[in-house]
Formats: C-alpha cells, structure tokens, sequence
C-alpha cells in the first residue's frame, strides 16, 4: 500500500490544525466579549461551512485562486504563488472550512468564563493581552482541546473542498479521502478497504484518546 | 481625601436610570455602600476602579486626578492604586494560592510583600493549594490578600463576605478591620447585612436610583435619630407569634434568640426575615461581673 495519501492527510490536518489555533484565538475572544454592530455578520460567516456543501467553498475557492481571476494574479504577480492544486492551497481551504470547529469551542470556553476574573487581573494591572495568556487560555484548556481535536478530525475527513480545488495529485494533494475515491473508481476495492480501514483507525484512537482525557467537554460541546 | 464626582446612565433592572455621585470622603476609613439591588452599587465600584467610564465627572485620590472626562484623564485600573475582591472572589482556578498572589506583584516589586500577606492572612499552610480545594473562608482570605499585593489605598470589596457562613464572616469582619488599620486603606464595602455595617463601616452611603440618599453614620441611618435608647441591636425576625393581645417576636442577635413582646401594629408591619432594630431605654438593667 501507498502511504503518501495518508501521510499527506495527517500533514494536511496537522498544519491546518496549528493555523487555526493561531488565528482562531483573537477571533473567538471578539466574537466572545466584542459588541460590535458587525458581530452578527463575522459570526455568520464563521459558521457558514457548516451548512454549506463544501463543494460550493471548493468552487469559488477555485475561481479566486485560479491565475487568471484577480485574487490569483495579485498573488502570482507578487510573490509567484499558485494556490489552485497546491499544498498551500489545500490549507487555506481547510482553514476556512474548519474555522467553525476551532472557533466555536473556545469562543464558548471564553465566554463562560466569569468576567470578574478578567476585571480583577485588569485592576491588578495585566494588559489584555498578559490576561489573555496567562488568566484566560490556561482557563480554557478542555475547550482548547475540543477545537484542535475537532479540527484535526475534520481536516481529515475533508472531501468536497479538497477534491474542487486540489484534484488528486500525489504528494501535492492526493489525501486519503481521494484516494479511497480513485481506487473505487479504478475497481481497486482492496486498495481502497487499506486507505479506509487507516482512517477509520485513525478516527477512533484519536476520539478515544480525547474522550479518556477529558470526554466530558467533547460532550458538552455537542450537545 | 477622595472627591468623587461623576455621572454615568446605566440599563438598570427598573428600566434606565442616571448614576449620579457627587461627594468627598475621608480617607482611611471604612464606607459602606447601601442600597437595593440595581441602585448603582456595584457600578460606582466599576467606575472607581476603573473598569467602567461614566459619561463626565472627575475622581481625584489625595490631590491625584484618576479620572477627568473634561481634560480626557483616565487612569487605567492598573495605576489607580486599588484593590477589589468581587462576591465570587474571582480566583484564578490554574494557579495556587502563591502564584495568585505573585501574579499581582508588579515587576519593580519584591517578592518580600507575598511572604508578609500570606502569614498576615494566615494562609501559609495552603500556599501550594489550588483555589477549588479551599473553603470559601479561605478562597475569601486569598482573594483579600491578592488585591493588597499591589499596596492599594484604596480597597473595594463587592459584598465580600455574603458567600460564607455567621461563623466565618464574624471572623473575616475582623480581619478586614485588621488590614484596614495595618495597611491604612479607605475601604468601600457593599452589604446589605445591618450587623456588618454596624460593625465595620465609619460611614455609611446609602444609594437610591443611583443617587446618594444619606450619607451618614450606620447609627444614624439605621435607628433613624429618633430612638434614645441606651441598648440597641440590630437583628432578624426568626418568628412571630400571637400570645393573647400581645405578639412574642423572637429576633436572632448575633448568634442568640431573643424573645421581645410587641404590640399588633407592630407585628403587624413586620415579617419573617426583615432586619429591625432592637432597643431599650437602660433603666433597670442587671450588671454582673464575670
């Protein structure tokens, strides 16, 4: 069996993952304590994959990242980026397809946290930003868990929007969801029971281990 | 001296009202603030701290302008020298007893202060404990002890001790009079409990829809000037029964029952649970030396 497929998707959700921790940690704390009139809006848009096919994401995606639309020439013209059936290409998709998986637990987490803990390391003193890092997040931990365990595993499962816009190239964009189709495709039944039976594997050990650590928060989160 | 001028129109739980303060007070002491929930309490706490910008006014600490909405001045919480406990005491939960008070300290300031106010507030057995395994008593003690790292003047406690049990206040009471003078802090506490008031607080400011009704002694507000009595406490209705024409009112003081008699428009007004004052013109009392 061909490993790459797997290999890339773990790569794929791991990098996806770490993306969407970073930029996931200032959106969640706007849309948790922010009272902006926008709000509404940035919170709409950051739910929107969830009801979406991923085919519609996938496929404007495509048109804004294909050399000849703005979007894809600006980036071709200036740092000789090609985004439409690349790697880096991939992990923007799937950051923007996942963003509601990593937002959402923290955001929550955030906002049930009492504000007079905020208010007292505010009259002590700390910046909003020393608050955040050294009161708020070490607060939020199972939260925190819950996004990048829900995000990873989204990643992987991924299909619709890796399939528009990253095609089935090996070690490009070739993941295992992809490559399960093109072996069922191809008649190759056994090859693709190998990429399915991994990611089911994959799929559990993962939840187990999350539910063994601290399943109750997974719980609260879905229910 | 602290001159505390401001005004600020809140979204009260009676529709929306205007907090308007406008007053100066001694410093080193303790005021009470009272009043009904939604009289703009805990809102001149936030404003004083800092956390909660009024629409005008000013607050100047001893010749020091925290806050002057005409010259744009406003301090932020972390250089006004204050410290709060809230009523949940606002602990962080991932740091021990010790890191929550050195979390306080500001970078210039030596570690020296954390040793003092953990033996000062008897907390030296559970310095390595995390919050959620302490008492609320306890939990209370680190939380007073957190907002005096920073050597505030001024010390704002938000109904600090209405979590705890008759015991454990009484205690704690004494406590906040023991820092008060040690570190000689102008204290501003909220509570509605008459006995508390009576026994901490120099002052008392009581707030009505967001202004200041009385500003006046706890004796002066609570026996409204007209009683003479010698003796008089403060305490709760436990029951009220109907004794022939008389009524027998048992009355909690402290910690000890008391039987008084009271005619029926007096039962009358009263019920179960209200705080009334209880006194007596000193003319026969027996005195024994114990």
């Amino acid at each position: 069996m061909d490993w790459s497929p797997i290999i890339l998707t773990l790569k794929l959700a791991t990098v996806t993952t770490l993306v969407l921790l970073v930029i996931s940690i200032p959106i969640s704390k706007w849309l948790a304590f922010g009272n902006s009139r926008i709000k509404p809006i940035i919170e709409t848009l950051v739910s929107m994959p969830l009801v979406l096919p991923p085919t519609v994401l996938g496929f404007y995606l495509l048109l804004a990242f294909s050399p000849d639309s703005f979007v894809g020439q600006l980036l071709d013209d200036w740092f000789g980026i090609r985004l439409a059936f690349s790697f880096t290409g991939l992990v923007i998709a799937s950051v923007v397809y996942s963003l509601p998986f990593m937002v959402h637990p923290i955001q929550s987490g955030l906002s049930g946290l009492p504000t007079s803990m905020m208010d007292a390391s505010r009259v002590i003193g700390k910046s909003y930003l020393t608050t955040l890092l050294k009161v708020e997040l070490p607060n939020i931990k199972p939260s925190i868990l819950t996004g990048i365990v829900l995000s990873f595993a989204h990643t992987v499962g991924e299909f619709g929007v890796v399939l528009m816009i990253g095609g089935s190239i090996p070690d490009q964009t070739r993941v295992a969801s992809i490559a399960i189709y093109d072996e069922v495709e191809a008649l190759n039944y056994g090859t693709a029971h190998q990429y399915a039976l991994v990611l089911i594997l994959l799929a559990f050990l993962v939840l187990l281990v999350v539910y063994l650590v601290n399943g109750r928060y997974i719980n609260r989160f879905w229910r | 001296m602290i001159d505390i001028q401001i005004s600020k129109s809140l979204d009260g739980p009676n529709g929306p009202m205007k907090l308007s303060i406008n007053r100066q007070i001694e410093s080193e002491q303790i005021v009470t603030i009272y009043g009904d929930s939604g009289a703009g309490k805990t809102s001149l706490l936030r404003v004083m701290a800092g956390l909660m910008t009024p629409d005008e006014g000013s607050i100047r600490v001893d010749n020091k302008v925290w806050l002057n909405t005409a010259s744009s001045i406003n301090l932020k919480p972390g250089s006004r020298s204050i410290g709060m406990v809230s009523q949940d005491f606002a602990l962080f939960p991932n740091m021990t007893v010790r890191k929550n008070l050195e979390y306080a300290l500001p970078k210039n300031q030596h570690g020296n202060a954390i040793d003092d106010l953990i033996r000062i507030t008897e907390l030296e057995r559970l310095e390595n404990r995390k919050p959620a395994s302490l008492s609320g008593g306890q939990q209370q003690r680190v939380a007073l002890a957190r907002a005096l790292v920073t050597r505030p003047r001024i010390l704002l406690l938000d109904e600090p001790l209405s979590a705890l049990d008759q015991s454990m206040r009484v205690k704690l009471q004494n406590h906040i009079l023991d820092l008060q003078r040690e570190f000689k802090l102008t204290i501003f506490l909220v509570s509605h409990e008459v006995g508390e008031i009576f026994k901490l607080s120099n002052q008392v400011m009581h707030l009505k829809n967001g202004l200041i009704k009385q500003y006046c002694t706890p004796l002066e507000l609570f026996s409204h000037r007209h009683l003479s009595g010698k003796f008089q406490f403060t305490g709760e209705v436990a029951a009220i029964m109907a004794e022939d024409i008389v009524y027998i009112l048992t009355v909690l003081i402290d910690n000890h029952l008391v039987k008084v008699i009271v005619d029926k428009t007096t039962a009358g007004r009263l019920q179960v649970g209200d705080k009334v004052l209880v006194a007596s013109k000193a003319f026969n009392p027996i005195v024994k030396k114990i």
